[in-house]
């Protein structure tokens, strides 16, 4: 079983380098998350893995075209189309036998609980509902390697526990799925997770490793300064050499807290894990 | 804020008796699925959406100019325009309350870019900028719809910030988000399903007695495999593989008909594993 991924990889668009010298491998049967914000480089990443970039260096492994799937942040659903259409589109453009699609579209909408919908239109749908909807046209063709860009952004609680469960699935049935998200509860749920921060792999590895690894102690303080953060009433701050001071309480840090000393660290010069 | 409010579209009744209260300073987040009725709700308190039924009442009238001039509101899609500055759409919101633009009070992130276009400023900079024109006119309540998607965690933060710097200084807050995490931030939580409020209180109270099933083996797949074809509402964190509302028993004889070994427990259920138990 080979891994899938990519290998020093570094994009330059128009003279700015939006990746930089980034590795991720993406093992079969397991969910691996990339994590970031708005202009971090998640969807450049997930677009080279699938083909849609070149980079500028280094080397992206995947399996053939016709054993990759992409769902794009927009869903790829087409909304003047019904949700069964959608179904048969994508099942005609990779050429699948019209009655195993037939037979796998009615497994993978009732999965989704979207079986009751075949007939309404993509846009008629709610938004988790077009998502998911996304998701199956997406795993319509049984893909080795399934690349989801921000599956469960403005999809609601409830409808995202079921979308991470099919997701989960996919994962459970031997593909290689790699989904990007902007939050940090999420990648959490998964094997492994690539923090990215402006381009740059800030953490990266098993969500429990990688918090194991960190260095120092956080604490909460009442008052805010350069180097802290807010976390609800009151901040929380990462003291370097590991211990509290006079009346400061240190507080079990997890990934969220990680990763925001880390960028803070990366923007001033500190060392958070070794 | 709001009591006994319905609001009707044809057949279809987005809310339905809902009332909700924000004490000054304090912070609820209101939950729920897409097409819960959040959304109608907070377009009924600006007053953009007239009421079928019952009475809107907010700060004890019912909507108008003068209730909106006390409200602020940060809507999903930001409300800002892309092709002036960040001190134009100040100046522009700052216009239309009627007040002075406070443009020596910005966070220093904004003030870095204050005669940039917004258009070229990045998603964390443009919520903080859509807090500041919703917050610049002093009002004593503020709803923020999913204030903080798509940023990174450091930006979420300071996002954060703003919102507990306004709840200091004694702003009631309404927040409604998708990610359960943010509920931690909230002193209390109001969660909608089909127009209705179907809970509310503190986290701890909304989560209290609920249960989970946690599963951890060596291959977590088989176990996800074995419970998700015995149809389980099976979810997975990590390696752990977790089954919200189901009996231990129930969750072992499955396991145990599929030849899978593993360690079962049962466990509090998290936030979201409750929601998708009140949740039919």
């Amino acid at each position: 079983m080979t891994d899938f991924g990519v290998e020093e990889v570094t994009v330059e668009i128009d003279g700015t380098t939006v990746l930089d010298d980034l590795s991720l491998t993406i093992p079969r049967g397991a969910v691996t998350a990339v994590v970031g914000g708005d202009g971090a480089g998640k969807s450049t990443l997930l677009r080279c893995l699938v083909g849609l970039r070149a980079p500028s260096r280094g080397v992206v492994h995947r399996p053939s075209k016709t054993q990759v799937s992409y769902m794009p942040s927009t869903s790829g659903t087409w909304r003047e189309l019904s949700v069964a259409e959608n179904m048969a589109f994508v099942g005609r453009a990779y050429a699948i036998e019209p009655p195993v699609c037939a037979s796998r579209t009615e497994g993978l909408l009732q999965q989704a609980g979207l079986a009751g919908a075949a007939d309404r239109l993509a846009g008629d749908l709610s938004g988790g509902m077009r998502q998911k909807l996304g998701f199956c046209m997406a795993l319509l063709h049984d893909p080795l390697l399934l690349v989801l860009d921000e599956p469960s952004t403005g999809v609601d609680a409830v409808s995202r526990v079921e979308l991470w469960r099919l997701i989960a699935q996919a994962a459970a049935r031997g593909s290689a799925v790699v989904m990007a998200t902007t939050y940090l509860d999420e990648a959490e749920r998964a094997s492994s997770v690539l923090v990215l921060d402006r381009g740059r792999s800030l953490l990266a590895g098993e969500p429990a490793a990688v918090l194991a690894s960190m260095n120092g102690a956080v604490v909460e303080v009442g008052q805010p300064s350069a180097m802290t953060w807010r976390r609800g009433g009151s901040f929380h701050e990462w003291i370097a050499d590991g211990a509290p001071a006079g009346s400061q309480r240190a507080v079990t840090p997890d990934l969220e807290d990680l990763v925001i000393a880390e960028m803070l660290r990366v923007r001033s010069g500190e060392m958070v894990t070794p | 804020m709001t009591s006994r409010a319905t609001r009707v579209f044809g057949s279809f009744t987005a809310v339905d008796d809902v009332s909700i209260e924000v004490g000054p300073g304090e912070i609820v987040g209101l939950l729920g699925a897409n097409g819960a009725g959040k959304t109608t709700l907070i377009r009924l308190m600006l007053g953009l959406l007239p009421i079928s039924s019952g009475s809107v009442s907010i700060f004890g009238e019912p909507p108008s100019r003068r209730t909106r001039a006390r409200l602020g509101y940060v809507p999903q899609g930001l409300g800002l325009y892309m092709d002036m500055t960040v001190t134009e759409n100040l100046r522009f919101y700052a216009g239309a309350f009627g007040v002075q633009p406070s443009l020596d009070e910005l966070p220093d992130a904004l003030a870095e870019v204050r005669d940039s276009l917004v258009d070229q400023i990045g998603l964390g900079r443009q919520r903080q900028l859509a807090f500041a024109c919703a917050l610049n006119h002093h009002a004593s309540l503020v709803v923020l719809d999913e204030p903080t998607s798509g940023v990174d965690p450091l930006a979420r933060s300071a996002l954060w910030d703003q919102v507990h710097n306004q709840t200091d200084s004694g702003v009631g807050v309404i927040v409604t988000t998708h990610y359960l995490e943010e509920a931690h931030q909230c002193d209390r939580l109001v969660i909608m399903a089909a127009g209705k409020v179907v809970a509310s209180g503190t986290l701890a109270e909304i989560t209290d007695g609920a249960r989970t099933v946690r599963v951890r083996c060596e291959s977590w797949a088989s176990a996800f495999n074995a419970l998700t074809d015995a149809a389980m509402p099976v979810t997975l964190s990590g390696r752990q593989v977790r089954v919200p509302g189901a009996s231990r028993e129930q969750v072992l004889a499955r396991l145990r008909d599929a030849g899978v070994d593993a360690e079962v427990d049962e466990m509090p259920a998290t936030l979201e594993e409750t929601m998708t138990m009140i949740h039919p």
